[in-house]
């Protein structure tokens, strides 16, 4: 499911956008309409915008959900970064939550801490899933921080696939 | 927002333009009430209006199969779009779930 990128020189920053949210829920329909409108001069195909919306979407949940562990407290922050390199989209999404001590467990299709919440345990492998690279970095106590690459106007294919 | 609706013993649920983490405990709580209230059997889930969805759906399903599994119950998913049917197939979902095109093949199954 996931394509292979060919690794590349990282290209001129073209544009740039930080955003500082409330981790609370209503916020999570906000931040990926806002990536989503973000990338829409590189007009991206349908798959495209859903792939990234979804990636978003369950980034920002997860830093709701686990690292402020549902609280719903509006000065919990999320920092939401996106970066243009060309056709190139950069998007980190980092709180200062609780963080984790196994971020390979995590990752883990179907691992989830909170089955008690309906979780799925779905996030990560959807991230991986739709975007073309993940990276995450998580600190037990100082938050986590994920950074999701993927190239815009280019995957015809992926509509193609299952 | 969504439609709850009782045919038979078949919990017909419309579901949300976008389905996410913010309403996805509303959904699952007021389906959990026709379920345990003991007039539903199996679960339709119709997502004809539906758009947008991120693992939360995916959770709303699972955790509304293991509740009418265990009473031989069956769930549905009808009227997903390419994007609902590919998260749906990426999670492994059609070896619980009926994943089917239209509502004229879910009233069939209905009579």
């Amino acid at each position: 499911m996931i394509g292979i990128v060919e690794k590349r020189e990282l290209g001129e920053v073209t544009n740039e956008v930080r955003l500082e949210i409330a981790a609370v829920s209503d916020n999570e329909s906000f931040a990926r309409m806002a990536v989503a409108a973000f990338i829409t001069p590189l007009n991206p195909t349908l798959e495209e915008l859903s792939d990234v919306k979804t990636a978003v979407s369950e980034a920002v949940t997860n830093a709701v959900i686990h690292g402020y562990e549902n609280r719903g407290d509006r000065s919990d922050k999320i920092l939401l970064t996106c970066i243009l390199r060309g056709d190139v989209l950069e998007v980190e999404i980092s709180d200062r939550g609780v963080g984790m001590e196994d971020v390979d467990a995590a990752m883990t299709p179907l691992y989830t801490t909170r089955p008690d919440m309906d979780r799925s345990g779905m996030g990560f492998a959807f991230m991986e899933a739709f975007m073309d690279d993940l990276e995450v970095r998580s600190e037990p106590g100082c938050g986590t921080s994920v950074k999701m690459c993927k190239k815009i106007g280019v995957n015809p294919w992926i509509g193609s696939e299952d | 927002m969504e439609d709850f609706k009782v045919i038979n013993d078949y919990l017909m649920i419309r579901l949300p333009e976008e389905i996410d983490h913010h309403g996805s405990a509303a959904i699952s709580s007021k389906a959990d009430r026709y379920i345990l209230s003991g007039r539903v059997e199996n679960v339709v889930f119709d997502f004809e209006r539906t758009t947008f969805m991120d693992s939360s759906g995916i959770g709303i399903i699972l955790g509304r199969y293991r509740k009418v599994a265990c009473f031989g119950g069956k769930v549905y998913a009808v009227n997903a779009d390419s994007r609902i049917r590919r998260i749906l197939l990426m999670s492994g979902l059609e070896r619980i779930v009926e994943i089917m095109d239209t509502k004229k093949k879910c009233g069939e199954v209905e009579q």
